[in-house]
């Protein structure tokens, strides 16, 4: 059994000129251990898709239709107070800005023993001394004395640290990581990554890694899902998706990035922008910018088939090519 | 430094600083009995910028970048230095000031969600500096030129009706040039234009940007902190790291044979689109605190080349064989390690 | 004039006329309102009888009680006083007098206050610090404290016998002086975040000046808070006008607003003409309730955070 399903959920927040549809639709599953990288530009449903599975849409946004399962068990319906719970030992999240996941007037240390406390039963002494353990974990000089200080006694990426051991400490079996690294400088990056990734490895955790940079994802996600207009377009092994990408989205998105060494004058570019989340189009969503869509591309709908390593949504590929 | 201005520059800096007091108030820091703190972004640089090419600044988040680019632009005034546009010195001008030399310099700003009024439509968003130079004399005037230039950064004449929230990221970032062109300037000056875009959109922009200096004969002064992008922009490339610039010169000669360790860190720390074996080193540390800067070598605490001489006297900007400058003791006593070509042609 | 009509839709379909429609509490407290506007506007010829004409008064009529008890009349719906003045025609004209001091004085306060406001947040430095230091004391009194102060002031530098004529000034300058200082500060901070965005300093770049940047760019983005406070302001003028009628140094009584009603009523309270009083106080009291709760959706509706 997968740790993670998502059986083709729909998100939608209600607006007085009808609801809108920022997830359409979304099935993909996660094994235990596994790192997957959601990707997709802004607008791609790829963020509400995470706060899906940790119950944080914001309202009055909400799971329309679908399921989210964990170990098989539904926890898209759960009640609030259940699904914090959860979210506290089960599924662990790390957001762009580290100031939101950490609570300014407690000090790190009392906020990731009481979560040791609450989740594992620990008592005071273990707990204090575990998180003593996870603040040398994470890689923070001095871990006694900084335990005893304040979330804005930190730098940025220390600050993430800390927010990666209060994710870890509780030992959940999957995380979702929200742009974790976006806010912070390049050369800290590297460090936070690699950080999250040896983590995981080495406690079997799962993780989500929700972000916009084809990067990080290529150093850090064993498959990769893209994201375009609420849909999923592609999913696969990290190496075939970023090295032989199948749907078009998916190549003119690797080759749009600029790299070091490549001296064609012009940059790749797709044409257009991404369409709203109004009026959807009956066809393809990325049709419009496809430089190989065909006429049926924007009257049907490809649904997602097998191909390469895992799945594509493109009418290139599969029985009705 | 030498004083003269080659006359193929069109922008020439002189040992500019800039500090910021962020002291507390003066009452609480009478009765706290707390020291007046000083910041200081900008500290003693010098570069010229070449006519018609594209001069990059790179850096981290907190290393003066931005503050230069306000420092020209008249933003901010430098607490020392000079600053000389065409040969004329406009170093202590307000923005907008004189205005027939400002309006050949402009800017694009790094956030497009904030950059533009949000209560004023296009049409007077791009016709603003249209009146204030005097440039379009009628209404009718200003609406001609404001639809040329909608044309001109791929958006559509009816676009000057709408407001900015009617736009999306990059369509803004497009407005914001067609603003920053209004008053055909010869020095574009862009801070981090493209930071707050979609990778897709962003090659649009870089593109449309690299078309119109062609097109106008534009010089640039492109602001980032992804090495990739620079890669794409610059002709001439300065490292700033708190504050300084730790390295300059031609383009290829410092993405080829970096002489200083922070932009060898930076070239490392640069995502690969490959997967397996060439995962990014991690680097330890991060960039200390601009009020109180390490003695010596800024970057010595996170430089593994660190020694006595780096810890206690600051480098000075020297020539290397490559043809490009850098501050970096290791390169002067040559302690620095070859460096490994980095990326495939 | 050809595109009054999509003027006029978008105007029906904007969110913040769309909140209003939704809102039931908004809907009726701004007919409420309306009501009581048109009433305060039209009293002279809605009035059943002008209070002030004393020709018009007839003695025998005097300290009738509203028509619906026994002894009243059908003359005068609520009664009359014991100078047999129609209690309702003089609420309709101390509704007027009240509207007329607290709209003035919020107006005055708000202009004075988003000025100031303006040029302690864009300057900043000396003038700020100064501007700053006198809202502080000014907000470390009572308000009703403050009013009574600047009018006692006002009235003291007046001769006795224009003080009469002059009230409605003196009131509203006493009012509108006390409550500038909370729309000085709200767009002082507005104006503070404003000035740093980046759409500040490309105007600056792009040559425009300091007046045109605070006038053109930032004052209508600091505008929204100002509305909200204006509108709740207004409950607080019309309470504050009361309050110092019915200590006397507000309104002659040959002048009327709601709260001078209210203190002559409250000295026959105990006599048994208590509909002198109440129905004064009851005016009062819809009219600053109904204000408030407008006030309270506007603030809702306006903030960002809570839409």
């Amino acid at each position: 059994m997968s740790l993670l399903e998502l059986d083709n959920i729909v998100v939608e927040f209600p607006t007085r000129r009808g609801p809108l549809e920022a997830v359409k639709g979304l099935s993909l599953d996660l094994d235990e251990g596994e790192i997957l990288g959601l990707v997709g530009e802004s607008g791609a449903g790829k963020s509400i898709t995470g706060a899906a599975i940790t119950g944080l849409i914001e309202p009055p946004g909400l799971i329309r239709s679908g399921e989210v399962r964990l170990r098989g068990a539904r926890i898209d319906n759960l009640p609030p107070e259940k699904m914090r719970r959860i979210r506290g030992k089960e599924i662990g999240a790390i957001f762009q800005d580290p100031l939101t996941s950490l609570n300014p007037v407690y000090t790190v240390g009392e906020q990731l023993i009481d979560t040791m406390r609450v989740h594992l039963g620990f008592d005071h002494k273990a707990a204090r001394q575990r998180a003593i353990d996870w603040l040398a974990e994470v890689g923070i000089p001095a871990p006694e004395a900084r335990l005893d200080q304040y979330p804005h006694q930190f730098s940025g990426g220390m600050r993430q640290r800390v927010v990666i051991a209060l994710a870890l400490c509780a030992e959940p079996k999957l995380i979702i990581a929200d742009e974790p690294t976006t806010a912070l400088d390049v050369s800290v990056q590297a460090q936070i990554l690699a950080l999250l990734k040896r983590l995981c490895r080495e406690n079997g955790t799962a993780v989500v890694l929700v972000t916009h940079d084809m990067g990080v994802i290529a150093e850090t996600a064993d498959r990769v899902a893209v994201m375009y207009a609420g849909r999923l377009v592609e999913i696969g092994d990290v190496k075939q998706v970023i090295e032989e990408p199948l749907h078009p989205y998916t190549r003119g998105l690797m080759a749009s990035i600029p790299q070091i060494g490549n001296r064609d004058r012009r940059l790749t570019q797709i044409e257009g922008a991404m369409p709203g989340l109004r009026n959807p189009a009956p066809g393809c969503a990325f049709a419009p910018r496809c430089p190989r869509a065909m006429e049926h591309c924007h009257s049907l709908r490809p649904a997602p088939q097998d191909a390469g390593t895992g799945q594509v949504a493109c009418h290139l590929y599969g029985e009705t090519a | 430094m030498t004083p003269q201005i080659a006359p193929d520059d069109i922008l020439s800096v002189q040992n500019i600083s800039k500090r910021f007091d962020v002291s507390e108030p003066f009452l609480n820091r009478v009765l706290e009995r707390r020291p007046r703190r000083i910041l200081t972004a900008v500290n003693d640089i010098s570069f010229d910028v070449p006519r018609g090419k594209t001069f990059a600044v790179v850096g981290e988040s907190g290393c003066g970048k931005s503050t230069v680019a306000r420092l020209l632009m008249g933003l901010h005034t430098p607490s020392a230095g000079a600053i000389r546009f065409e040969g004329t010195d406009i170093t202590h001008m307000p923005p907008g000031n004189p205005p027939e030399l400002r309006r050949r310099m402009q800017m694009i700003f790094q956030d497009p969600y904030a950059s533009l009024n949000p209560r004023w439509r296009v049409r007077d968003i791009i016709g603003e500096p249209l009146k204030n130079f005097g440039i379009c004399k009628t209404r009718a005037e200003v609406t001609r030129e404001v639809e040329k230039l909608l044309s001109q950064v791929g958006l559509i004449p009816a676009d000057a009706k709408k407001f900015p929230h009617e736009f999306s990221g990059g369509q803004r970032q497009r407005l914001s040039i067609a603003r920053a062109l209004t008053t055909r300037p010869e020095l574009l000056i862009c801070d981090e234009p493209t930071s707050a875009l979609d990778v897709s959109v962003q090659s649009q922009i870089l593109n449309l940007m690299k078309d119109l200096q062609d097109e106008f004969n534009m010089s640039y002064i492109f602001i980032s902190h992804d090495l990739a992008v620079v890669w794409y922009m610059a002709d001439v490339l300065a490292v700033m790291y708190l504050g300084k610039i730790v390295e300059v010169g031609p383009k290829e000669q410092i993405f080829e044979n970096p002489q200083h360790p922070y932009t060898r860190l930076l070239m490392e720390t640069v995502p690969k689109l490959t997967v397996g074996g060439t995962e990014r080193a991690p680097v330890a540390g991060e960039v200390p605190n601009p009020i109180s800067p390490p003695p010596g070598c800024s970057f010595h605490p996170r430089c593994p080349l660190a020694n006595d001489t780096c810890r206690s006297v600051a480098p000075a900007l020297n020539l290397r064989a490559g043809g490009q400058k850098s501050a970096c003791h290791a390169a002067d006593e040559g302690r620095l390690p070859a460096w490994l070509r980095l990326a495939a042609e | 004039m050809s595109n009054f009509m999509p003027m006029l839709y978008a105007f029906w379909d904007s969110d913040i006329t769309y909140s209003f429609r939704k809102s039931r509490v908004a809907v009726i407290s701004a007919l409420v309102l309306l009501a009581m506007f048109l009433t305060a506007i039209f009293a002279p010829s809605l009035a059943p009888q002008n209070p002030f004409d004393i020709a018009e008064l007839d003695l025998f009529d005097s300290e009738l009680p509203p028509f619906w008890v026994e002894g009243g009349s059908t003359a005068y719906l609520l009664g009359t006083d014991t100078q047999a003045r129609d209690v309702l025609s003089s609420i309709m004209h101390g509704m007027r007098i009240s509207l007329l001091v607290g709209f003035a004085s919020v107006i005055l306060a708000a202009v004075m206050g988003v000025t100031l406001g303006l040029l302690g947040g864009f300057l900043g430095g000396i003038v700020d610090a100064v501007l700053m230091r006198i809202a502080d004391v000014l907000l470390s009194f009572p308000p009703i404290l403050v009013a009574l102060l600047i009018n006692g002031v006002l009235r003291g530098a007046l001769p006795s016998s224009a003080q009469a004529e002059s009230a409605l000034i003196v009131l509203i300058l006493s009012i509108g002086l006390t409550n500038w200082v909370q729309y000085a500060r709200t767009v002082r901070g507005s104006t503070m975040v404003e000035r740093r965005k980046e759409y500040i300093e490309a105007a600056r770049t792009l040559g425009t000046g300091k007046v045109a940047i605070m006038m053109k760019h930032i004052l209508p983005n600091v505008l929204g808070p100002v509305l909200v406070i204006a509108t709740i302001n207004l409950g607080m003028a019309v309470l504050t006008e009361a309050t110092l009628s019915f200590l006397g140094v507000g309104m002659p009584p040959t002048q009327p607003s709601l709260g001078t009603l209210i203190q002559i009523g409250n000295e026959f309270l105990f006599s048994g003409i208590w509909w002198v009083v109440v129905f004064p106080a009851a005016a009062l009291a819809i009219l600053v309730l109904a204000v408030n709760l407008l006030g309270d959706w506007l603030r809702d509706a306006l903030n960002p955070k809570l839409r």
